[in-house]
C-alpha cells in the first residue's frame, strides 16, 4: 500500500547500460593481481634469505681460515691478518647486560605506572614521551652522550663509583668517561621505550577480572598488581625484556661513539671496550684485504643469527600472553 | 583503614595492626619507586631536547641550511648537501619500501589468512629485528660490490629494506579493520576481486596506511649505520644516485667524532634539524590521524 | 520485460555442514517473492546462492542449477562477476562505502566497472536516488557528504540506490529493514511496492507481516529445505503443510 509522496519515475532501461552489463571481464586481472600480491609477500622471505646468503658468502673466507676458533680467540690483529671475535662478543654481552640491569626496572616501572597507577590526564603525555624517546635516532643519542653524559661520568659519577664500589673490582682504572659503563647507560635509555611499550601491551592484555579478584580479597594496590597482574603477565614481560635485549645487541651508533673502541677484555666497567656492531661500523670501510673484510662480515653473520633467535624467542613469549594462551612460566 | 585499626585490641589485634602498617608501607614504597622510574626516564628525554635546543639553535641560520661544508679549519659552511642527500636516499628507499610493504600487507590481509600467511608475517617480524648495520652489509654486498663504488642507490636499498616490515604490518592492520560488509557490498555490485581490494578496501584504509608509511619514513630518516658503507657520505653537493652522497645523520656522526670544535657546533645544529624533521613528521601524523577519525563521523 | 528465476536441485554447504537441501522453485518475473523461516533455516544462504555470493566465503560449496532469465548462473562459462552485475543485492546491515561521497557510492557499481561517461553518470545517479526516494534529502550534498554520515534508514536507501544504478534485472534483499526503525521500514516497504513493477524482487524477511504486505509469493524454509512455496495469501490463510502452519501461528521461530 503506497503511503504518500510522489511515485518515483518508472525506471527506463538505458541501452548503454545493457551493453555494459553484459560485458564479461576476463579472469586475468584477478589472477594477475593475486600473483602480484603473493610475490610481494614472498619478497619479504626472499629478502631475509638473501641477507643470510650474502652474509654467508662474504664470510666464507674467514670461516674457512679460522673455523670456530674465531669466536674464542682474543686477538684482533689486522696487520698480521689474525682475527678473533671474543673481545667484541664480550663487549656486546656486557654492555647489553649493563643496559638491561638499568632498563628493566625502569621500563617495567614506567609501564606499571602508566597502566595501573597513572591518573587519566597524564597517560597521554607519558605515553607520548616514551614514543618520543623511541623516535630519537641513535646518532643523536651518541652525540648527546659524548658531550653531556661522558663528562658527567668522568667528573662525578665514575670517581664516586671507584671510591665506594671499587672493592667489587668492577670500577677500576682511570675514569675516562667513555667506556663500557657509558655505552651501557646510553643503551639503557634507548631500550627503555621498547621494554615499556611492550610491557604495557602485555599488562593491558591481563583480563580485568584478575585485578578485581585480587582487590576483592582485600589487597592493597601494589598487592593487587603483584598477584592479579604481574603473575599473569610474567611470560610477556620476560618477552619484552628479551626484545629489549635484542635491540641492545644490534645497536650501533650511540655505542660506537662512547665505548672507546678498544678490542680488549677487561673486568672493569670503566674500561674501554668494543662491540660486534661497533667494530663493523668503525672498520668496515678501512678493511684492507679480503680476509679482514670477511672477518667483519662473519661478525655480522653472528650478530644476525643471535638477534634472530633472541627476537623469535621474545615474540613467542609476548604472543603467549597477548593471545590468551595460558602462560606457563617456571621459575628458572 | 579506621575499621582495621580499631577492631582488635588483644595480641592478635596488635599483630594484625602491624601487618596492615607494613602492607601500606610496601604499597607506598612501590608507588614511589614507580614514580621514580618515570622521573628517571623523563630526565634524559628532557636533557636531550634541552641540549639540542641550547647547543644547536644558535648555529642554525640560512647559511647552515644552504651551504655545503667548508674545508677543515675554515669557519662557516653548512649541511645543505646532507639535507639534499638524505632526501635523495629516502626517496629511493620509499620507492622500494612503500610498494613492497603495501603489497605484502595486502597479501597478508586478503590472501594470507592461512599458514603460509602466518609464516610470512613471522618473517616480516624477524626482518624487523635485524640490526641495521647488518642490512648495511647486505646492501654493500648487493650493490656496492657489484657497482664497485659507493652510491646513494645502495643507501636507498638498505633503508628501503628496513621500511618494509613497518609498512607491511601497518597496511595489514588497517586493511583488517575494514569490515567484511564493505567488501561484500562491492562484490555484490559485480566488482571484481582485485578492483574491490584496490578501489574499495585500500581506499577505505588509505589514511591509516599513509600514517604507517610516514612513521616508517620517520624511523629510517635517522638511521646512520646502514649508510656508513653504502652511501658513504660526501662533502660535496650532489644528487647523483650512482655516486657517494651525504646524509644528515652521517654528517652528524662524522662531525661529532671529529676533533674540531667548529664541526661539533655544526653537529648539534644538524641534530636539531634532524630531530625537528622526525618529531614534526610524527606530530603531523598524530594530528591528522585524530582529526581524520572525527571526519568520518561528520 | 521481466526476468524470472528458475532454481533446480540447489544444494549448498558450509564446510561439511549442509545448509540447503534440494531446493527447487520458480520465481515469477516482476513480482516480489518473500522467503520466510526461523533463524538458521537457510534463507540468507539461499538468496546468496542466487548471485553467487555464497562462494565468497571460505570452504563453501554449491551444486544444482540456477537460471536467471537466459543466464545459467552456475554454468561453466559464466563468470561470477557477470552474474552479480545482473543481480542487485541489499544487505541486512546498511553498508555504504565509508570513504566515498554519496555520489560516488551510487556510481560505484558503474565507475568501478569501467563506465566513464560523466554526464550519463550524473543522470543515472539522480535517477537512482529518486527511485530510492532519497534524492530530495541529499541532493545538495551529493559530493560533499560521505556515505557513512547519513542516518541508518538513509544509508539503506543509499544502498538501494547503489544497487539500482546498475539497472539489474533482479533485486535481492536480505532482511533490508531489520536493522531500521519503523518509519524507515515503512519507507522501504513503499519502495519495494513501487519497484516490483519493473524488477523481480526476492526479499528475505523474518517479519511475516512484512511478507504479507509486500510480496505476492512466499516460500517457507525450515532447516535448509523448502517446505512450501505458494501465493502469499494461501501461505498465510491456508497453508498446506503443518510445519508452515506452526511457524505462521507462532508455535516456533
Amino acid at each position: 500500500m503506497p503511503m504518500g509522496g510522489p511515485p518515483p519515475p518508472p525506471p527506463q532501461r538505458a541501452p548503454e547500460l545493457a551493453r555494459f552489463r553484459m560485458r564479461t571481464g576476463s579472469r586475468l586481472p584477478d589472477e594477475t593481481f593475486r600473483y602480484a600480491m603473493i610475490a610481494c609477500g614472498l619478497s619479504v622471505a626472499v629478502v631475509l634469505g638473501l641477507i643470510f646468503y650474502e652474509l654467508v658468502v662474504n664470510s666464507r673466507l674467514s670461516l674457512h681460515q679460522f673455523g670456530w676458533r674465531f669466536f674464542v680467540s682474543q686477538t684482533w690483529d689486522p696487520v698480521n691478518d689474525h682475527f678473533g671475535a671474543l673481545p667484541f662478543i664480550y663487549g656486546t654481552i656486557v654492555s647489553s647486560i649493563v643496559a638491561l640491569v638499568l632498563a628493566v626496572p625502569l621500563g617495567v616501572g614506567v609501564a606499571l605506572f602508566i597502566t595501573e597507577m597513572c591518573p587519566q590526564r597524564l597517560r597521554g603525555i607519558l605515553s607520548f614521551s616514551t614514543e618520543l624517546l623511541a623516535a630519537i635516532p641513535s646518532v643523536i643519542y651518541g652525540l648527546w652522550a659524548i658531550f653531556v653524559l661522558v663528562p658527567i661520568l668522568r667528573l662525578y659519577i665514575e670517581p664516586g663509583l671507584m671510591r665506594y664500589f671499587g672493592w667489587t673490582g668492577l670500577f677500576e682504572g682511570p675514569p675516562y668517561g667513555i667506556g663500557m659503563l657509558a655505552a651501557g647507560i646510553v643503551l639503557a635509555i634507548m631500550v627503555v621505550p621498547i621494554i615499556s611499550s611492550l610491557t604495557r601491551e602485555v599488562l593491558s592484555a591481563v583480563p580485568r577480572n584478575q585485578r578485581e579478584a585480587a582487590l576483592a580479597l582485600g589487597s592493597t594496590r601494589w598487592e593487587m598488581i603483584r598477584i592479579g597482574v604481574l603473575r599473569n603477565a610474567r611470560a610477556g614481560i620476560l618477552g619484552a625484556v628479551i626484545l629489549g635485549l635484542g635491540r641492545a645487541l644490534g645497536e650501533t651508533m650511540a655505542v660506537t661513539m662512547v665505548i672507546g673502541n678498544r678490542p680488549e677484555i677487561a673486568k672493569s666497567l670503566l674500561a674501554p671496550g668494543y662491540t660486534m656492531a661497533s667494530v663493523i661500523a668503525n672498520e668496515f670501510t678501512e678493511a684492507t684485504g679480503r680476509l679482514y673484510l670477511s672477518a667483519l662480515v662473519e661478525i655480522g653473520l653472528a650478530l644476525f643469527l643471535v638477534t634472530i633467535v633472541v627476537n623469535a624467542l621474545a615474540r613467542l613469549l609476548v604472543w603467549s600472553v597477548t593471545r590468551g594462551l595460558p602462560a606457563r612460566v617456571h621459575a628458572q | 583503614m579506621a575499621f582495621q585499626r580499631g577492631s582488635m585490641r588483644n595480641k592478635a589485634g596488635a599483630r594484625s595492626e602491624q601487618i596492615s602498617w607494613m602492607r601500606r608501607f610496601e604499597d607506598h614504597l612501590f608507588t614511589a619507586l614507580a614514580v621514580a622510574a618515570v622521573l628517571l626516564v623523563l630526565l634524559p628525554l628532557a636533557a636531550i631536547f634541552a641540549d639540542l635546543l641550547k647547543r644547536g639553535i644558535g648555529s642554525i641560520n640560512w647559511a647552515f641550511l644552504t651551504r655545503t661544508p667548508a674545508p677543515v679549519g675554515v669557519p662557516g659552511g653548512g649541511m645543505a648537501n646532507a639535507i639534499l642527500g638524505s632526501g635523495v636516499i629516502l626517496g629511493i628507499a620509499s620507492a622500494i619500501g612503500v610498494p613492497l610493504g603495501i603489497g605484502a600487507g595486502v597479501f597478508l590481509s586478503e590472501y594470507g589468512r592461512n599458514r603460509f600467511g602466518d609464516a610470512i608475517r613471522f618473517t616480516a617480524d624477524v626482518l624487523n629485528g635485524v640490526p641495521s648495520i647488518v642490512i648495511g652489509i647486505v646492501a654493500y654486498s648487493l650493490v656496492v660490490l657489484r657497482q664497485r663504488h659507493f652510491s646513494a642507490l645502495a643507501g636507498g636499498v638498505a633503508l628501503g629494506i628496513m621500511m618494509v616490515p613497518t609498512i607491511t604490518r601497518a597496511t595489514e592492520e588497517m586493511l583488517l579493520l575494514v569490515p567484511v560488509s564493505v567488501r561484500e557490498a562491492a562484490l555484490g555490485l559485480g566488482i571484481s576481486r582485485w578492483r574491490t581490494t584496490v578501489s574499495v578496501t585500500l581506499r577505505t584504509s588509505a589514511a591509516g596506511i599513509i600514517t604507517g608509511i610516514m612513521l616508517a619514513f620517520a624511523r629510517v630518516a635517522g638511521e646512520t649505520a646502514p649508510l656508513l658503507f653504502t652511501a658513504f657520505g660526501s662533502q660535496f653537493w650532489s644528487s647523483n644516485i650512482n655516486q657517494p652522497i651525504a646524509a644528515l645523520p652521517l654528517q652528524i656522526f662524522v662531525y661529532a667524532i671529529s676533533p674540531y670544535d667548529e664541526w661539533h657546533r655544526q653537529a648539534w645544529a644538524g641534530a636539531l634539524v634532524l630531530i625537528a624533521l622526525i618529531v614534526g613528521t610524527i606530530a603531523v601524523v598524530r594530528l591528522v590521524a585524530s582529526r581524520g577519525m572525527m571526519k568520518g563521523t561528520a | 520485460m521481466g526476468v524470472g528465476i528458475e532454481v533446480e536441485s540447489l544444494n549448498a554447504w558450509f564446510g561439511a555442514t549442509q545448509a540447503l537441501q534440494d531446493i527447487g522453485m520458480h520465481i515469477a518475473p516482476n513480482h516480489a517473492t518473500a522467503i520466510i523461516g526461523p533463524s538458521g533455516c537457510g534463507k540468507s544462504t539461499f538468496v546468496r546462492c542466487l548471485n553467487r555470493m555464497h562462494e565468497t566465503l571460505p570452504e563453501t560449496r554449491v551444486t544444482g542449477k540456477v537460471r536467471i532469465g537466459e543466464m545459467e548462473v552456475y554454468g561453466d562459462g559464466t563468470p561470477a562477476v557477470l552474474v552479480r552485475r545482473q543481480v542487485g543485492m541489499v544487505f541486512q546491515k546498511p553498508n555504504p562505502f565509508p570513504a566515498m561521497s554519496i555520489y560516488d557510492n551510487v556510481a560505484a557499481g558503474l565507475k568501478l566497472n569501467g563506465f566513464r561517461d560523466r554526464r550519463k553518470l550524473d543522470e543515472i545517479v539522480e535517477r537512482s536516488l529518486r527511485m530510492a526516494a532519497l534524492w530530495d534529502e541529499v541532493k545538495d550534498a551529493l559530493k560533499k557528504k560521505s556515505g557513512a554520515s547519513l542516518s541508518g534508514g538513509q544509508q539503506q536507501r543509499l544502498c538501494i540506490a547503489r544497487a539500482l544504478a546498475v539497472e539489474p534485472n533482479v533485486l535481492l534483499m536480505d532482511e533490508p529493514a531489520s536493522a531500521l526503525d519503523p518509519i524507515s521500514t515503512g519507507k522501504i516497504e513503499d519502495l519495494i511496492f513501487q519497484l516490483k513493477e519493473n524488477y523481480t524482487i526476492v526479499i528475505v524477511t523474518h517479519n511475516m507481516q512484512q511478507a504479507a504486505r509486500v510480496a505476492e509469493f512466499t516460500g517457507f524454509f525450515l532447516l535448509g529445505r523448502l517446505i512450501e512455496f505458494d501465493k502469499t495469501e494461501k501461505i498465510f490463510t491456508n497453508p498446506s503443510d503443518k510445519r508452515t502452519e506452526d511457524y505462521i501461528t507462532g508455535r516456533f521461530g
